[in-house]
């Protein structure tokens, strides 16, 4: 009986062993395959990042470096015919003063800067002295602009020769890098014949270079002069609203999360809080454009534009995440500090203030600093409240229309010159990513530095 | 500078409020001899907010009331004519301002603005007199009063600490504030869309047609959801395609198969794409993905539009994937490790183990991982407003260009904005939807991931 057992027993282990070991290789090529197919999806993600950065990175840098003429301009007192400018006299009151400087400066802005760059040009290219249409077209108009106030800071130019560096028409840079395809019939090209062989001719001569173009961190932007639109105002409009956020919701989400770690009773009202800041933290960006445009725009009177109002969304939108972040890090500091304060006799407050705050201040700095990159890389909101507005002009008070860094990167990608701005477009995305990544650096940085381990 | 004196100023006054409070504190203790109830420091604070509490509720009346009054002034000297004038008000009202400011005007000043600018100035003089005045009274009061009340039994400390208390449930307010503030902005002006159009013309309807707002045009133009919910739908679906199994597959390879070196490296560098902003994504895909699948497409004859349904999912799918892969990894870890050795230890492979046992228990964590993605792949705005092509038609076809909500609302409500017409007023009707259904995905999401967070706690 028991023998019989044994046998069968034995026979029906010996079955399964050949089961097993049949479906072996099986299930070692499903391991195999399985592996392959994480190990594929964690390359298709990396590779992702790598396409992104690299034509990112490809398109834009590039565009840090544009053609640049280098011309001897001479500011002929003959073309430049105004008077001498205005000083104020000591019975003059401001007002009187700023109206004749105003009227002077008109008269210079009337004097024909076409005549004097297309001189210049006629220095180095005495063919352009014949056609004028060209030879303007050459520089990009806004260097114009440039030699007029050179000579309104300094009218002692005037009668003077000066070596000056004008930034080559936007066109004139698509054609030397070669961002438009030279076989295309005349009829639909942006440059005449005589632009397109001056242009060659003087890059070859190497009066035409390719320089660093600092001005797109210190111009504005422009629609009559696209190859010297810089990003000055939405930088600065930008660097506003970060203040604000960094002023506004920082404080205020790591006072709401003190209270609510430390002081809230539990009770439904803190429960709904709770529930609440977590769905605020999911709410697409979006909504809180329409927000802003409802409460801050239509009811308060706010101005459109604003940094202001840009800060107060943007505040509002990183708030539940500096209140999650700072929880967290609370959170993780270890009850016995808190226990060892009140067990001397400090009060809940004193425990909090005294103790556990300075304890988690490292962990609440790095995820506030994470919000706010975040928030200097939103656009949508900033689109509602009306930003998305051409501004030629830095901001000088939060009040001021102003551009913002994403929404400006927004603007350019719709410009209608598409092979000079897909360029410029990626230079101000570099620009931002570099911005990004100096914060988040300096996040990890602190978590690093300051981290403690329990 | 001047703002900077001023403030100077009042940190000094406030500093020596503060030494009033604490030096009292202890010179009392010192004659009585009794213990005092607080730290000396609590008696200093004390008298500081006593101070500055009065002193800045006055200065606040100031600011409110102060340009009524000097807009008075200017008021009862403009001539009949002027003042009849909305536009010549305000141009007087600046010369008149400029006047007084010191800075003059061009031209000859009318005797009226003469007079209103040196009323003005005198008004100025005597307010700012008064307002220096008041505050420091204000704050001299408050300081002495409160100075005046410490005793050995006075609890400084517990009144300090409950305006302190005060002030952080104040701040963590705000954030129900904004909630309230979403909610009733936006069912406010959803509310009065619908006073122009029906709400089942917008809910059912097929076709969105808004026209542009023009006056006295009978025809409103038509105002149907369903396009812009089906392209909202279809691109979701299309990132869920992408990012799910990408995210999902990255996450299991990194925390069962990779060694601890590929982790360092590959983890982070997925994260970077949770960092980068959105409209970066959007410009990626309208210049390079898009161009990419539409040449794609030609090369086996299909016909592919660059800015389609297509592209703008696949981006956003790429932009989802570091969320899906971290969230997945919180949940697989959360994992018993009992389960996973218990099946490792009766002979499965390690992919055995992960879909027959951890993925099974991880489950319900994940789908409302999903769901979280989801909610954030409906609300995305940029990457639509780029690459999806704003063509809101229904159609079934993910190569053709398509609209979604957020883009239709980005469309709506930029350029001149009427907050009179239902062209712009539909935005924020969309925008209830958008909010309710994110609201909804959300609170099923964390209520599945708490769920399951309890199972194994």
């Amino acid at each position: 009986m028991a023998a019989s057992e044994t046998a069968v027993s034995t026979s029906s282990r010996r079955a399964i062993g050949e089961i097993v070991s049949g479906s072996l290789g099986r299930r070692k090529r499903a391991e195999t395959r399985f592996q392959a197919i994480g190990l594929g999806a964690l390359i298709v993600g990396i590779a992702f990042v790598a396409i992104l950065f690299g034509s990112i990175m490809s398109k834009g840098l590039p565009a840090f470096w544009q053609a640049t003429i280098n011309l001897e301009v001479y500011f002929d007192p003959e073309i430049i015919d105004v008077p001498e400018k205005p000083v104020q006299q000591a019975d003059q009151s401001p007002a009187e003063y700023l109206e004749q400087l105003r009227s002077w400066q008109r008269k210079l802005a009337f004097v024909n800067w076409n005549k004097i760059v297309q001189n210049s040009l006629a220095t180095v290219v005495p063919a352009a002295a014949d056609d004028a249409r060209s030879a303007v077209g050459m520089v990009a108009s806004g260097e114009r602009v440039r030699l007029r106030d050179m000579v309104m800071d300094n009218p002692a130019l005037i009668g003077q020769r000066r070596e000056v560096a004008l930034t080559a028409a936007a066109n004139v840079d698509v054609w030397l890098k070669g961002n438009i395809d030279r076989s295309l019939p005349q009829s639909s090209q942006q440059l005449s014949r005589n632009q397109q062989q001056w242009s060659d001719e003087l890059y070859d001569r190497g009066v035409i270079t390719m320089d660093f173009a600092w001005f797109i961190f210190t111009n504005t932007d422009s629609r009559s002069s696209p190859a010297t639109a810089g990003l000055a105002g939405a930088f600065v409009g930008s660097f506003m609203m970060m203040l604000i956020v960094m002023f506004l919701a920082v404080p205020v989400g790591v006072m709401a999360a003190v209270y609510l770690e430390e002081f809230a009773p539990t009770n439904r009202w803190t429960d709904l809080v709770e529930v609440n800041i977590n769905n605020l933290a999911a709410v697409p960006s979006i909504v809180f454009g329409l927000l802003g445009a409802s409460i801050f725009i239509n009811y308060m009177g706010l101005p459109l534009s604003a940094p202001l109002v840009g800060g107060l969304v943007l505040s509002l939108m990183s708030l539940p995440t500096v209140i999650i972040a700072a929880r967290a890090s609370l959170r993780a500091v270890p009850p016995s500090i808190r226990q060892a304060a009140l067990g001397v006799g400090a009060s809940p407050m004193q425990a909090m203030f005294h103790h556990t705050l300075p304890v988690a201040v490292p962990g609440m700095l790095t995820g506030a600093i994470i919000s706010i990159a975040q928030a200097l890389g939103e656009t949508a909101p900033l689109l509602l409240i009306g930003m998305n507005a051409f501004v030629a002009s830095v901001p000088s008070t939060p009040l001021d229309q102003s551009s913002a860094l994403p929404v400006q990167i927004y603007l350019w990608q719709g410009n209608e010159l598409r092979n000079f701005f897909e360029a410029r477009t990626s230079a101000a995305i570099i620009v931002l990513l570099g911005m990004m990544i100096c914060l988040n650096a300096l996040a990890i940085y602190l978590r690093h530095r300051f981290e403690r381990r329990w | 500078m001047n703002t900077l004196i001023v403030i100077v100023f009042a940190l000094v006054i406030l500093g020596f409020a503060y030494q009033l409070g604490l030096s009292r504190s202890k010179s009392i203790q010192a004659t009585t001899g009794k213990r005092m109830h607080s730290r000396p420091g609590h008696y200093g604070m004390l008298v500081l907010l006593w101070c500055l509490i009065p002193a800045a509720i006055v200065y606040i009346v100031w600011l409110i009331v102060e340009p009524m009054i000097a807009t008075s002034i200017i008021n009862s000297f403009l001539p009949p004519d002027v003042a009849a004038d909305s536009g010549e008000v305000i141009r007087s009202t600046q010369r008149i301002n400029s006047l007084v400011s010191g800075f003059g005007v061009a031209g000859e000043v009318r005797p009226y603005e003469r007079a209103a600018a040196e009323q003005l100035s005198t008004f100025h003089l005597i307010a700012r007199m008064a307002l220096i005045a008041m505050v420091a009274a204000a704050a001299a009061a408050g300081a002495l009063y409160a100075r005046g009340r410490i005793s050995p039994t006075m609890r400084a400390r517990n009144q300090v600490e409950g305006f302190i208390k005060i002030v952080l449930i104040t701040c963590s307010v705000i954030a129900i504030l904004t909630t309230v503030g979403i909610v009733l902005s936006m069912l406010g002006e959803a509310l009065r869309f619908f006073t122009y159009i029906n709400p089942i013309d917008f809910f059912f309807g097929t076709t969105w047609n808004p026209r542009f707002s023009s006056v006295g045009s009978s025809n409103q133009g038509e105002f149907g959801l369903l396009p812009l919910l089906w392209g909202t739908i279809m691109i979701t679906i299309i990132a869920m395609l992408v990012a799910v199994p990408v995210g999902l597959m990255s996450a299991v390879y990194l925390s069962e198969y990779a060694g601890p070196k590929l982790r360092f490296f590959a983890k982070p560098l997925l994260e970077v794409l949770a960092g980068i902003p959105t409209i970066v994504y959007g410009f990626f895909a309208l210049v390079t993905v898009g161009p990419f699948f539409s040449g794609l497409g030609a090369l086996i004859g299909l016909q592919v539009q660059a800015t389609s349904a297509f592209t703008a999912g696949v981006v956003m799918g790429i932009m989802i994937i570091p969320f899906v892969s971290s969230l997945s990894d919180d949940i697989i870890s959360q994992v018993p490790k009992a389960m996973h050795d218990g099946s490792l230890g009766l002979g499965a492979t390690k992919s055995e183990t992960i879909r027959k046992v951890i993925l099974p228990a991880a489950l319900p964590g994940i789908v409302g991982a999903f769901l979280l993605a989801v909610s954030r792949a409906i609300g995305e705005t940029m990457i639509v407003v780029l690459a999806a092509g704003n063509s809101p038609v229904l159609t079934a076809n993910p190569f053709e260009a398509v609209s979604t909500v957020t883009v239709t609302i980005v469309n709506q409500l930029t350029g001149d904005v009427d907050f009179a017409s239902p062209q712009s007023l539909v935005a924020f009707a969309l925008g209830l939807t958008l909010f309710v259904i994110t609201l909804g995905l959300n609170v099923v999401a964390l209520h599945i991931v708490r769920k399951y967070r309890e199972q194994y706690e």
